[in-house]
């Protein structure tokens, strides 16, 4: 692979051009940047023999009659889905797998990266994979694919016998769970969703129906014992091993933990919890009152909102500190421990928390040109394409991922520098 | 059901029905009611009991109405007589076969099309009425199966139609392929964060009409749009749920809906020619969610293909020949004010427009839509002798040279087509999809 | 009959008057604390313009499409409820009453005027009970409650108008008028005649919601 960057955390400006790639292929997708900035990679489009992938201008030895989905792992291996002679596979950085499916999709990497998971369908049987190693039993149906956070485990909801279509009996007696490594659950719902790993892939939880009205969490299998008029997805507690989940009652949305409400006032809408790392802090998603979206913390909304949405809640790595994104007027922004910023743009990304948690860089997009926003300051890239921050481990520097008039960018910079390079 | 000139339909066998009332006693019949009327329901219900003061102005606004030789049992004010007003009247003292009658009225017999709140002089809203009825019966576990067979495939695949996560992006691929037969370099892109649209459809155009899927993909490619379609559930907009009055799966759906564009960073969200989808994005699946307006713009077909052509961005060779006549679509006229856009689309794309009376907010609904259709062969029959006066609309539209009816809505088009095949009207139904596709200029 | 007659115009009228007020006021409220605990959302599409958009259309004759589908209708209910409203409060023998009460007097409709406009009321009962019985659509929904309120409604004008003809018992008759008039203020409250308090709100929340939202229009 062509090494066009020192790979380090000097500040430096690296660049790789890409337009010869649109005179070399008959198609270029969209590009993807490793974690490092070190690579970019684009599946291109060779003609007759198909599809293969560009990295920093090296294509991968073989083709395939169709890729897709290629993304960087965190650990920075490259991945794609490919097939040949109507075959699927999972690619990495070029080398198949060895088994061939029907079909695969969905991806999973765990955190670090070193595992990878996808979902497949062979012969109209489903089951997910995970390093090459297909579960052993399949199912008719499956749903809502999930890798543990370390990787060692994985999961999914399942539809455990054959249905026919218009048969809303046996539907209702429970044809649905979670299967965990490709072992379902004992017990069956008439319908499970968003099931989640505590952090140590120990446990799983997941939203259940156990009628058409009844709705609850399962935990292992079993069933919180209170009922709810809907539940949203569960999350687990890190430290205190518990179950958090959004819970409706009385037309209300409460937060609920193994069962019991935990927040003392009810919402308009709760949902995408949050635990801080050091597990001491909640927060989420709610909506205060009807029309207006906030992120309460402990049950205590921020006093600013916002009208039109509220999204993707982070705690800083120390949980100090809280961020959301906020739209109001077709504008998005970031909000920070309840302070909203003033720059607003047509999109906001995730917002990145330094690692100690007093900077925050995001990405944006406005007309279509991307740039970013380093607590509040806008530095106007102009870019066709921007690929999240990242800060260096100490801190005082941010690596930006761009394309910039056909050149992939890699900037190391001073926090000092932002938005003079 | 004294006054009404025609009998019932002939009783119709439906086993989610049936079954449904087989287990019910009365006692949790007065539950059920009592719950949704004193937890659920409020003012709204409260002033349009209280206020309606019996004039039947609302009967002429109702197809249903107007084409069973205006029975009184079909008025929109004759079916909530039969339905709420018997449930508030008795305190929810009522039988299983009444609720199993309540369920085909309020199922079947109206499109909540809420052409009635036009008619009404104090704007009743009759269809939200109806939906208070399919609430109660929906609880009480009574349900038409085909619909109810949809609402469950919504909740296992967050699609309409049993679509598998993997079928999806098959198609996906499929009609990709399909099109770089036309147009080399096409391409529907996948999971592509940070485009500006997200392109949604209903699960049917994945499961029957993959060629939709095409032709929207031409229509974007041609006209350089930034857009992307999940490989992920949430990409279905439709909405069985909100009819079947699961409402709280209809607000799972919506919500899978709305954060898929939000995970995908989309500043927009356009969908294809649906009505009921729009309706559930737009007014009623958002709201069950607490969002007052969609979170992320909803832009239906008729408006996009409207920008496209204002823009320039979508030029028309030659113009579609044959004249053409255009059914309103309820959920985006009387529900979202289309009606001039798309007329401004078939000015554009089409030689000679001839007009349906009456037409715009006042257009007569295709009595296919609020789920009617989607309750499935047991009431088709009668489905489509309920909409006798669509018929003699469109007779008289090809009486004046029609060839084509417009149908830019998909419960539209299939109820359009029904009654054009009942009737032996001898036209075309075609959406405004076709149309544009047909007649633009393509690389 | 003397006795009857002070009981009626004086603490009868003012329980009357108590309870007609009072009781559309707590029929608001109740209606407006009902929307707060359990459709707040309701207030979020509220929209003065376009709710006076739609009362406009429809408190006009003849301005919707509905009300030049049914001509005769139309013009009878304009008619109908215009002097149901103008003639107790223009008409110069109440009038005088006021003044006695309050020393408070406003112009007065000539007393023919009043007669011609309470048998317009009255044909209107009359118009209204004839459709109720001949019309299918309207018999099919009407019940006994909707003749009782045609005769509340009509009951005041009808003994009004025999007491000022003086064709029976002026005074048995005049009390008649004072009781029934009081019937039916207090019925206003506590029967479907509350739609001449809610039908302004329901017309204006669906005007809202089809002006604001919907971008339709509603007549």
């Amino acid at each position: 692979m062509n090494r066009f960057t020192d790979g380090s955390w000097n500040p430096a400006i690296f660049d790789l051009p890409l337009s010869s790639w649109r005179e070399r292929f008959l198609g270029v997708e969209e590009i993807q940047a490793s974690p490092s900035g070190d690579a970019a990679a684009a599946i291109v489009r060779l003609g007759q023999e198909g599809f293969t992938v560009c990295v920093n201008g090296e294509t991968w030895p073989e083709p395939y009659e169709k890729l897709w989905h290629l993304r960087y792992a965190p650990d920075g291996r490259l991945v794609a889905l490919g097939s040949r002679e109507g075959e699927w596979t999972v690619v990495v950085n070029g080398v198949a797998w060895e088994n061939r499916f029907s079909f695969v999709w969905n991806p999973l990497f765990s955190d670090e990266g070193g595992r990878i998971a996808v979902a497949f369908q062979q012969d109209m049987a489903y089951g997910m994979a995970v390093d090459d190693v297909p579960w052993e039993e399949s199912f008719p149906n499956l749903t809502h694919p999930l890798l543990s956070p370390d990787g060692a485990s994985c999961a999914a909801v399942v539809q455990t016998e054959p249905l026919n279509e218009g048969d809303i009996f046996k539907y209702r007696q429970g044809i649905y769970t979670a299967a965990v490594g490709g072992r379902p659950w004992e017990r069956r719902f008439m319908n499970a969703w968003s099931p989640a790993f505590r952090p140590d892939g120990g446990s799983l939880a997941a939203a259940v129906r156990l009628g058409p009205s009844d709705y609850t969490i399962a935990v292992d299998a079993t069933p919180w014992e209170e009922t709810f008029a809907c539940v949203w997805d569960p999350l687990f507690h890190p430290q205190r091993r518990t179950v958090l989940a959004p819970v409706r009652r009385g037309g209300s949305w409460w937060l609920a933990e193994d069962g019991r409400i935990l927040w003392d006032r009810p919402f308009v809408q709760l949902w995408q919890q949050r635990v801080s790392a050091d597990g001491k802090r909640i927060a989420a998603v709610v909506a205060p009152s009807f029309g207006r979206w906030t992120v309460a913390v402990d049950g205590r909304p921020w006093k600013a909102d916002a009208g039109e949405m509220v999204s993707d809640p982070c705690f800083s790595p120390d949980g100090g500190r809280l961020a959301a994104r906020f739209k109001e007027a077709g504008r998005w922004t970031v909000a920070v421990d309840g302070r909203v910023w003033n720059q607003r743009r047509g999109m906001v990304f995730s917002p990145v928390f330094s690692p100690d948690g007093s900077r925050v860089c995001v990405r944006f997009k406005d007309k279509g040109r991307f740039g970013y926003l380093l607590d509040d300051r806008p530095w106007e890239l102009a870019a066709e394409a921007a690929w999240d921050p990242v800060f260096s481990p100490d801190g005082d520097r941010l690596l930006l991922r761009s394309l910039e008039q056909g050149v992939f960018r890699r900037r190391v910079l001073p926090l000092a520098d932002f938005g003079k390079v | 059901m004294t006054g009404s000139k025609t009998p019932p339909p002939a009783k119709t066998v439906d086993e989610g029905l049936e079954r449904g009332i087989a287990g019910l006693t009365e006692e949790r019949i007065r539950r059920i009611i009592r719950r949704v009327l004193a937890g659920e329901t409020g003012a709204r219900l409260k002033a349009y009991v209280d206020t309606c003061i019996h004039c039947g102005l609302c009967s002429e606004a109702c197809h249903f109405f107007l084409s069973r030789d205006r029975d009184p049992a079909y008025s929109p004010v004759g079916k909530v007589k039969q339905t709420l007003w018997e449930i508030l009247r008795r305190d929810g003292r009522v039988s299983p076969d009444f609720i199993k009658e309540a369920r085909i009225i309020a199922s079947t017999h109206c499109n909540l099309c809420k052409r009635c709140a036009m008619y009404c002089p104090f704007g009743i809203d009759v269809a939200y009425l109806m939906l208070v009825v399919r609430r109660i019966c929906h609880l009480l576990g009574v349900t038409p199966l085909y619909i109810q067979d949809t609402a469950h495939s919504h909740a296992a695949t967050l699609n309409q139609m049993w679509v598998k996560d993997d079928e999806w992006i098959d198609t996906l691929m499929w009609q990709e392929e399909e099109a770089r037969g036309e147009i080399p370099d096409l391409r529907i892109p996948l999971e592509k964060e940070g485009a500006d649209i997200l392109y949604s459809v209903i699960g049917p155009e994945p499961k029957f009409q993959a060629q939709l899927i095409y032709q929207a993909a031409v229509i974007l490619h041609v006209a350089g749009v930034d857009w992307t379609m999940p490989a992920t559930p949430g990409w279905d907009n439709s909405d069985m749920a909100m009819f079947v009055g699961d409402n709280e799966l209809m607000g799972r759906l919506k919500r899978a809906h709305f954060e898929t564009a939000a995970r995908l960073r989309v500043n927009r969200i356009v969908m294809g020619e649906c009505g009921h989808a729009f309706r559930s994005v737009y007014d009623v699946g958002n709201r069950w969610l607490g969002w007052s307006m969609p979170p992320i713009p909803i832009v239906h077909a008729i408006d996009f293909y409207h920008e496209l052509l204002e823009e320039g961005r979508i030029r028309v060779a030659r113009r579609f020949e044959e004249p053409v006549t255009l059914h309103d679509p309820c959920n985006v006229v009387r529900g979202g004010g289309l009606h001039e856009k798309a007329r401004a689309v078939i000015r554009r794309t089409c030689a000679q427009l001839i007009e349906m009376e009456p037409n715009r907010e006042h257009n007569y609904c295709c009595c296919a839509g609020g789920g009617v259709i989607n309750c499935g062969p047991p009431y088709k029959k009668h489905r489509v002798e309920s909409n006798r006066v669509k018929a003699e609309q469109i007779a008289a539209a090809k009486l004046k040279g029609a060839k084509v009816v417009i149908t830019p809505c998909h419960n539209c088009h299939s109820g359009i087509e029904d009654i054009i095949h009942h009737y032996e009207l001898g036209v075309e139904t075609r959406f405004l999809g076709d149309i544009l596709y047909q007649v633009m200029e393509k690389p | 009959m003397n006795e009857l007659y002070r009981l009626a115009t004086g603490p009868l009228l003012w329980a009357a008057f108590a309870v007609f007020v009072g009781g559309s006021l707590y029929r608001l409220l109740e209606l407006f604390l009902l929307a707060r605990r359990r459709e707040r959302f309701l207030f979020t599409y509220f929209s003065l313009r376009y709710g006076l958009r739609s009362i406009a259309h429809w408190v006009v004759p003849f301005a919707a499409t509905n009300w030049r589908r049914h001509p005769a209708l139309t013009a009878v209910t304009f008619a109908f409820h215009l002097c149901l409203l103008l003639t107790p409060i223009f008409l110069l023998a109440h009038i005088v009453l006021w003044e006695e009460a309050w020393n408070v007097s406003w112009p007065a409709l000539p007393d023919d005027w009043a007669i011609g406009m309470s048998f317009v009321v009255i044909g209107g009962c009359l118009f209204f009970f004839a459709r109720r019985r001949v019309v299918p659509e309207v018999a099919y929904v009407t019940s006994a409650s909707d003749y009782g309120i045609l005769l509340l409604t009509a009951a005041p004008f009808v003994t009004g108008v025999i007491a000022y003809l003086q064709w029976f018992d002026v005074r048995l008759f005049t009390v008649l008028h004072v009781l029934s008039g009081e019937a039916m203020l207090v019925a206003v409250p506590f029967t479907r005649i509350r739609h001449m308090l809610f039908a302004p709100l329901t017309r204006a929340y669906m005007g809202s919601e089809f002006g604001a939202v919907r971008h339709a229009r509603d007549w």
